[in-house]
């Protein structure tokens, strides 16, 4: 488990992150959500210790990361994977190279036997295909499953993704979620998933937490969202296509009723218009 | 840059190669990073080096033989002159000024886009110590293959002068080769080399410094390369100013 307290950010005088505390269960999909620029990512970076937090805690399993050492962060890492925006795939390695790097580092498994976990990390994420290739050449959903095998290579305790659909298209983007949603739940991760896409939201997303200007504005299960009085959220959520297309949908529907019952009324009364 | 503003950059450089400057996490992968960052960044400069020595080296002596006509000087004086130019400053500081501009901001370039691409934020993910596991390699490899580079220089550069000696017969080969053997002191070898070494930590980890702190996009990329080559350039020019006083003042 995952818990934050008042965590604040400053940048320059500039306040990015305003007293958020959220907690975050283990193998569940937790979400953070929110419009660009609320603030999202730098919550994450936070998180995992890539950006200095100004102030608050951030505790893992009750250890707090503002306060460990460098060695005891360093060992924390060994415990993250964590899916980049753009995938951060090392650009000299092959998709199996980058998958195995974290292994050669850090495993003390023989050269075959990281070979083998990395080929079983690609074959859950259906790249066993693709491993002799260089990221350059696969596609950029390719390169998303392939950061999520190397992000799941060391099998951590934590998994940390940074809007993981962004830039794919609606299937890929399902595709994703999917794998994410499945490694989560049979590997029991503790996972936080930065994203601004409600299809993700509505298809996976569990617990969700929905940041506003750098604040949180509300906490809660999926299936509470659409009950909040946060205005903010509500705004958020009824922008996005999945909403505007429930909307239209029911708006269809009800125009059909409208026409089936005037027909009807035209059937049964010929002569009232 | 303001005075604050180079504080604050050395004090950054200085935080970076106490990073930089620690054991690797696993001595194999390190290794393997040496051996190609010798490739990338020595091997690859090895062709730069013998054209730009042997033009340079060729164009010395046939100024030197043009120029140094007074009749009170032996005419094996373009030999010893030459041999001296080359060995002290052309294949060292020279050849490190130009070297800097190539090695430099391919390092700086690739650090950075590694930087504004979270391939670094990959690394410390991962728990690896970034600066460390992408820098160090650099430095050590650049280091170790200079003295290379240098004597490559300095052979390929007085070959130079040995052909347009046999081109055009001024000075005679035999004169210019008795010039070369003239009066040699072979402790000059161990100050160019000693000289470029130092030049090597310079370039490699200024433009890893650069290259690191990148923040933005492509933009800034090419400007941290730029800047990197500048202020290589400077700190070159510097450090041979120093370096000759101490040791040969």
């Amino acid at each position: 488990m995952i818990e934050v307290k008042n965590l604040s950010k400053e940048f320059e005088g500039n306040l990015v992150l305003n007293d958020i505390s959220a907690t975050f269960r283990n193998g569940i999909v937790n979400m953070i959500i929110g419009k660009s620029g609320s603030g999202k990512t730098v919550f994450l970076k936070c998180m995992v210790g890539l950006i200095r937090a100004t102030s608050g805690e951030i505790l893992y399993e009750g250890h707090n990361l503002l306060t460990m050492k460098r060695k005891e962060i360093k060992l924390l890492r060994r415990e993250m994977g964590m899916l980049f925006q753009g995938s951060a795939l090392f650009d000299s390695k092959t998709v199996l190279e980058n998958v195995m790097f974290p292994l050669d580092m850090f495993s003390r498994l023989s050269k075959k036997e990281r070979r083998k976990r990395a080929e079983f990390c690609l074959e859950r994420v259906n790249l066993l295909q693709a491993a002799h290739l260089y990221p350059s050449e696969i596609s950029g959903g390719m390169m998303k499953r392939a950061a999520i095998a190397r992000a799941i290579a060391l099998n951590p305790k934590y998994l940390f993704c940074d809007e993981p659909n962004s830039g794919l298209d609606p299937q890929t983007s399902q595709l994703i979620d999917g794998l994410l949603a499945g490694i989560i739940k049979d590997f029991g991760i503790t996972s936080v998933i930065v994203t601004h896409d409600m299809n993700s939201v509505m298809n996976i997303g569990e617990h969700i937490v929905f940041l506003n200007e750098g604040i949180k504005e509300w906490e809660g299960p999926k299936e509470k969202l659409n009950d909040s009085d946060n205005e903010a959220l509500k705004k958020f959520v009824f922008a996005s296509d999945v909403f505007k297309k429930n909307k239209e949908a029911e708006g269809q529907i009800e125009q059909v009723k409208e026409e089936e019952l005037i027909f009807k009324m035209r059937r049964e009364n010929p002569k009232k218009k | 840059m303001s005075l604050s503003g180079l504080l604050e950059s050395v004090g950054e450089y200085a935080v970076l190669m106490k990073q930089v400057l620690m054991p690797p996490d696993r001595l194999r992968e390190f290794f393997k990073e040496f051996l190609k960052e010798i490739h990338k960044l020595g091997v690859t400069s090895i062709w730069l080096v013998v054209i730009i020595s042997l033009f340079i080296g060729a164009v010395i002596v046939m100024q030197l033989a043009l120029n140094l006509t007074y009749p009170f000087l032996p005419s094996y004086t373009v030999g010893v002159v030459s041999r001296e130019i080359i060995l002290l400053e052309f294949s060292s500081t020279i050849m490190c000024l130009i070297l800097s501009g190539k090695v430099g901001s391919n390092i700086a370039s690739e650090i950075g886009t590694m930087r504004i691409t979270e391939q670094i934020d990959a690394l410390e993910i991962i728990g690896i110590n970034s600066a460390n596991y992408l820098i160090l390699p650099k430095i050590m490899a650049f280091v170790v293959f200079m003295p290379v580079l240098v004597v490559f220089s300095i052979f390929v550069g007085l070959l130079g002068g040995y052909i347009i000696c046999t081109f055009t017969g001024n000075p005679p080969v035999a004169t210019y080769v008795y010039g070369l053997r003239a009066f040699f002191r072979e402790f000059f070898i161990w100050y160019s080399i000693a000289k470029s070494m130092i030049f090597g930590f310079i370039i490699s980890s200024v433009s890893a410094y650069f290259g690191y702190n990148v923040h933005g996009g492509a933009l800034d990329v090419g400007k941290a390369s730029t800047d990197s080559v500048v202020i290589n350039s400077v700190l070159i020019l510097m450090t041979d100013l120093v370096f000759t006083q101490l040791v040969m003042g």
